[in-house]
Formats: C-alpha cells, sequence, structure tokens
C-alpha cells in the first residue's frame, strides 16, 4: 500500500516534470528512528507528531509538496542507522533527514549528510557535540547540561545548600553530574557525595542508605527513564527518603509522560527540570495535544513528540524557503523563532541547536487524578550549556 | 556495625527476590533437565496478566496476582504438550535455542498485546510503605517477600522430598523409562512439575516486580540474574538455590554499599570464583 503510493507520488512528480518544470516538485524527507524494539516508544511518538503537523499544515511547504519517508533502526545502533541513511540518500534520493534517537546513530552518519550536504534535523539525540560534526545538523530537542544547570540554580533559591549527586554511570549521567554539579557549586553549594550507580542495576536500597547517612538537603540525579527510574523512585519513596527531610531533584527524562503514571504514588512531590510538560499550560500545547488525539487516539504527548513536532516546523520553514538548496535551507532556519507547545524557542545559528524556556516542575494529580508535571518556574532562554565553555 | 546490618538485612531482601525470580528456574532446569530459556517469559507473562488483571478489569492485587498465577499455569499445560515435550529429548543447544524462539515469541506477544512502556503493578497499600526498625527503615513489601520465600522453599522440600510426588518426580527424572515400567504416568508428572515451574516464575515475577519491574523485554534483560542463580546453586537442588540467591544478593549489595562505582562486577566475580572452586555449584549432584 505504502509502496504503491509511493510509485503513485514518483509517477506524478515525474509526468509534472515533462509537463510544466519545477512548478509541482516533490522534497522527499527521510525518517530514521527506532520503531520496533524497546525503544519503538520514540518511533511511534515522532511518526504521531509528523502525521500531527501534516494534518494541520497540509502536505504542502510553500510550493513543494513534502513526502515522508520512514525506517527503523531498531535501537541504539550506529551501523544500522548509517546504513539505513545510506540508503535514503542514494536510492530514495531524499532531500532532509531527520529523526534519530540515539548519539551514537547520529554521529555515525554525520560524514555521510556532510558529504550530501543534506540539511537533519535531530529530533532526539541529547549529546552536545553531535551539532558540531556537521554544519548540516540543527536539533530541536535538548541536551542534558542544558537541563541539569538550571536546576542547580533553582535548588540554591530555594534555600537547598547541599546535595548527594548519584547519576546512572554512563555518558549523559556524568553529563548531568557535571553540569549539575559546577553550577551548584559555582552558586555556593556543596556536594557532599558523588555517586555513579552501575547501568543495569535496578535495587537502589543501598544507595538510598548511603544518602541517608551523608544527610544533605537533596539527591540530584540523572537515570534514564524506564524499569532503573521506577525503581529509583519507588526506592526514594520506600526508604522514607522524603520524612528524613532530602528532596528529590532529576532532570525530566526519568518522569517523562509515557511513564509518569506507571510511577503512582511514589512519584508525587519529586521535583524535575525539562523543556516540556504535556500540562505545560497554553492554548498552542492544548491544540497541539488534541490534533495528536485525531491521528492516533491512544497518543500521549512527551519530549520526543514536541521534538518531533518543532522539528517537522523546522523542516517545513525550511523546504518553504530552500526547496531541494541545502544552503538556503539552512539559512532559513538558522536564528529562527517560533512558539512551540513547549514554550518560546529559537535556532541558535552559532550551535544550531534549541535555545529554549527550561521548567521546574513538581509531579501532582490533577483534577481527574491522573498524574502530571506542574510547571512551577520558569527559567527563560536557556542554551545548549554543554558547549557554551 | 549499622553499615555491617544494613548490608546484610538489604542484602537477604535482595536475595530473597533473586531466590522467587530464580527458583521456577531451578525447578525446569535443575530438576527436569531442560535448559529453559524462557523462563523470564513466564515471570513476564505472569506480571503482564496481573498488570492487566489491575489495570484492564478493576481487581485489587491479591486477586490479580492470583488470576496472573492460573493464567500461566493454565497456559504453561499446553504449551508443555506442544512445544516442550519435544525439546525433552533434544541436545543442549538445540535446547538454547528452541527455548530463546519461545522467549522472542512471548516477547512479541506482550509487546503486540500490551506495548513496550513498563507495566506497573501497584501495591496495596498495607504492603507498601516502610517499616521503621529503629536505627533504620526498610520496604515492608521486602517482608512479604521474605515471608512468601520461606513458604516457598518450605513448601517444596515438602513437596519433593517427603510426597508421593516428589518421589514419582524423582524417579522420573532418573530414568524415565525404568519409571513408566513401574506404572509411573510419567508425561502426567512433567507436565505437573512444568505447570509448578511456571507457576513459580509468575509467581516471582509479580513479586519482584517491584525491583525488577515487568515489561516486555523483561526475559531478556534479567535472564543472566536467574542463569547465575541456578547454575552457583546446583542444578538440581532447590536448597542450593537458596543459598546461591542469599550469598549472591548479600555480596552485591556489600559491593553497592562499600564500593558504588565498581558496579557489578562483584557478582560476576563472586559466580566465577564458586563455580571455579565447585563447578558442579554449591549443592550439585556429581
Amino acid at each position: 500500500m505504502k509502496f504503491n503510493g509511493l510509485m503513485g507520488v514518483a509517477l506524478a512528480a515525474l509526468l509534472a516534470g515533462v509537463g510544466s518544470g519545477a512548478a509541482a516538485d516533490v522534497v522527499k524527507v527521510g525518517v530514521v528512528a527506532s520503531f520496533s524494539g524497546p525503544f519503538a516508544m520514540y518511533g511511534k511518538q515522532f511518526k504521531d507528531a509528523i502525521d500531527a503537523y501534516v494534518a494541520e499544515h497540509g502536505t504542502k511547504a510553500g510550493d513543494h509538496e513534502v513526502q515522508f519517508i520512514f525506517k527503523d533502526d531498531g535501537g541504539p545502533n550506529p551501523d544500522q542507522a548509517k546504513a539505513l541513511t545510506q540508503e535514503l540518500l542514494v536510492k530514495d534520493k531524499v532531500n532532509y533527514l531527520a529523526g534519530y534517537v540515539f548519539t551514537p546513530n547520529a554521529l555515525a552518519v554525520a560524514p555521510l549528510i556532510d558529504q550530501a550536504q543534506v540539511p537533519t534535523v535531530i529530533f532526539n539525540a541529547a549529546t552536545s557535540i553531535i551539532t558540531t560534526k556537521s554544519p548540516y545538523f540543527i536539533r530541536t530537542s535538548f541536551t542534558t547540561p542544558q537541563v541539569a544547570a538550571p536546576l542547580a540554580d533553582w535548588a540554591i533559591a530555594q534555600g537547598i545548600k547541599t546535595v548527594v549527586t548519584s547519576v546512572t554511570d554512563y555518558g549523559p549521567g556524568i553529563d548531568a553530574e557535571k553540569g549539575f554539579t559546577k553550577e551548584f557549586e559555582a552558586k555556593g553549594g556543596k556536594v557532599l557525595d558523588a555517586i555513579r550507580m552501575p547501568i543495569q542495576t535496578t535495587d537502589f536500597g543501598p544507595f538510598m542508605q548511603r544518602i541517608k547517612a551523608a544527610a544533605p538537603n537533596a539527591l540530584f540525579t540523572f537515570i534514564p527513564a524506564g524499569p532503573p527510574a521506577f525503581a529509583f523512585v519507588k526506592s526514594y519513596a520506600d526508604n522514607g527518603m522524603a520524612a528524613a527531610g532530602i528532596k528529590f531533584l532529576g532532570t525530566g527524562d526519568l518522569d517523562d509522560e509515557t511513564t509518569l503514571q506507571t510511577l503512582g504514588d511514589a512519584a508525587l512531590g519529586i521535583h524535575t527540570s525539562f523543556p516540556y510538560s504535556a500540562a505545560h499550560d497554553s492554548a498552542l500545547n492544548a491544540k497541539f495535544q488534541a490534533d495528536l488525539a485525531k491521528v492516533d487516539p491512544g497518543a500521549v504527548a512527551n519530549f520526543a513528540s514536541v521534538g518531533a513536532y518543532d522539528g517537522t516546523e523546522a523542516l517545513y520553514r525550511m523546504i518553504a524557503a530552500g526547496g531541494t538548496d541545502p544552503d538556503k535551507a539552512m539559512k532559513a532556519v538558522l536564528g529562527a523563532s517560533w512558539e512551540s507547545p513547549r514554550g518560546p524557542i529559537t535556532i541558535d545559528p552559532k550551535t544550531r541547536h534549541v535555545t529554549q524556556n527550561i521548567y521546574i516542575r513538581v509531579v501532582e494529580r490533577d483534577a481527574s487524578g491522573k498524574l502530571i508535571n506542574k510547571e512551577i518556574e520558569t527559567i527563560p532562554n536557556v542554551p545548549d550549556l554543554g558547549l557554551a565553555k | 556495625m549499622t553499615t555491617l546490618a544494613s548490608i546484610l538485612m538489604d542484602g537477604i531482601a535482595y536475595g530473597m527476590i533473586l531466590f522467587m525470580i530464580s527458583v521456577g528456574l531451578s525447578v525446569t532446569m535443575g530438576l527436569m533437565r531442560v535448559v529453559n530459556l524462557a523462563h523470564g517469559g513466564f515471570a513476564m507473562l505472569g506480571g503482564a496478566f496481573t498488570h492487566w488483571a489491575m489495570a484492564e478489569a478493576g481487581l485489587p492485587f491479591v486477586p490479580a496476582a492470583v488470576v496472573g498465577l492460573l493464567a500461566v499455569m493454565v497456559l504453561s499445560v499446553p504449551m508443555e504438550r506442544v512445544l516442550y515435550r519435544p525439546i525433552y529429548r533434544m541436545g543442549e543447544l538445540p535446547q538454547v535455542l528452541a527455548t530463546i524462539g519461545i522467549t522472542f515469541i512471548m516477547i512479541a506477544s506482550v509487546n503486540l498485546w500490551l506495548g513496550s512502556s513498563l507495566l506497573s503493578i501497584r501495591l496495596p497499600a498495607a504492603m507498601s510503605g516502610a517499616v521503621d526498625l529503629g536505627f533504620r527503615t526498610l520496604p515492608t513489601h521486602r517482608l512479604y517477600v521474605l515471608g512468601a520465600g520461606v513458604l516457598v522453599i518450605v513448601g517444596l522440600f515438602v513437596l519433593i522430598e517427603r510426597t508421593r510426588f516428589g518421589i514419582k518426580l524423582r524417579a522420573a527424572v532418573d530414568h524415565a523409562g525404568t519409571a513408566a515400567c513401574l506404572g509411573i504416568d510419567t508425561s502426567r508428572i512433567f507436565a505437573l512439575t512444568f505447570a509448578l515451574g511456571a507457576g513459580l516464575a509468575a509467581l516471582g515475577g509479580i513479586l519482584g516486580a517491584e525491583l525488577l519491574p515487568i515489561d516486555a523485554y523483561y526475559p531478556l534483560r534479567y535472564m543472566i540474574l536467574f542463569l547465575t542463580v541456578v547454575a552457583v546453586g546446583g542444578l538440581g537442588s532447590i536448597t542450593g538455590s537458596f543459598v546461591a540467591a542469599l550469598a549472591l544478593g548479600v555480596l552485591d549489595t556489600a559491593a553497592r554499599y562499600l564500593f558504588p562505582d565498581v558496579g557489578t562486577i562483584f557478582f560476576y566475580l563472586a559466580m566465577i570464583v564458586m563455580l571455579g572452586l565447585r563447578p558442579q555449584g554449591l549443592m550439585g549432584r556429581a
């Protein structure tokens, strides 16, 4: 069915080309993401968000017909991501690329897009250095330091003077620890202990005991969503940390909207910082979620949906202005600002990364009893702090 | 002193969870001699059915857990008849391949049915929260797991060592042909034992879900954990699995208290050392 559709569009494009020049050309966007395996959530969120955007804005960007081609890289798999990207470039002759959930996947395709000069919008992969690897990368998600440092500022403002950091022992965890610690100590806070936890662990009792023994005002954590985050939050509640006066500070990865409900009562009252909450109070966010529900009734908006939605906006802007000319397209989007469901955003012309508000949120139950990330404080216009050294 | 007591308590609690999720494998792989890599699949199915019964059918925890347990045991009977009968007769490597295939089918089915997100099992108020022990607190849930673990090991010991069913089972495992000649219905014994193993897997999955949360990829995520416990304990020995689970639990917990940065290496070092000293496992039969 999809194949027939593709053929039809290709034929139409061919006929149109013969008949009337480039007036009704088709611009192709290849989307590489995980549509199967343990990380299939990302592919689904991306596709729903693109569908919602297309439902709102139509299939035309300026004079150009936009067509999306989806490819499944199955998870953190740089070889597969590279092979699929190559196939999209050579066989499908795409003019733009998008998606990329994982840092290694995005890094693997940098040489390809550089050589092919294809503008590429990263919807998620969150390590700072990615955008430095090719001038054709732009990113509409967030980076770990961008989220961690504002939380340190806020903690100081709340009178939190001492923390214990406990992060998962891998790249993003260490980025978060450094980002938080640097800002926290610069503002006069004290880190009593820095724990790096093994990545497979789901029994956090011992770490909670150790944190309790250090008796800080708060703990700071970065822990990937999924089983570890679930067990960590449970462990925080079960070990009576809140009663011992130790506040919970974390990045919003651990309680994103697709996993928030499963955390249950244990999550009530924890503080996280993140660029997007589904509970963000704006007309645009309400409309975005209503449109998402139209394309997929079971859809839940989270950071991946909004990364893809804003990424699609960037693609449409580039296609409308540049068509198939990559440099004209890049120029159209660098420095551009617009209102997103997450709030106001700008594509920083220097880092090609999104500058955005970071929100401090607290987990609460809304009127219908659902858990939400309620935004209680806004830190406006935060750039990617990972590169600004 | 407090640290030592904390290590022992957290370690035993963790070890008991390891025991609960591994004891079913100790039955199927240890007693029945099938390399059943789909063990985690049965645990995951138990958790998935329980999650479904709570979230979709609105049952409270205890009836939902019973639904999960029974659903897995009922499902395991036709599976044993159709899938596992031929597997019993295969060599070890074909058994590994066949059961890992079954695991993938289970993962894909649950993924299709309930999606790839976490399948939470909310505990009743009586089982959540923490108990104050004076010098520290312990999650209430761990006390229940401790109790369940003791019940399971006593129950299994009585069943296998002290009942007619146990005698028949041991006879059927040692030599199916001779046992059949003596009038023992070996295929019925095997079907019942397999259902018992699957049921124990489901129970472990449900009770351990606080620490090892259920999702579609559960069977692969924790496969090494189950296999380690059974291998270190010794094939065919329930008591061995029990001792191994507690020892590994305490050791892993001690490492996390004292050297958190070194990670899970102690767990595997302990496995290598124990298997190096006793290749048959702690209580394995030579």
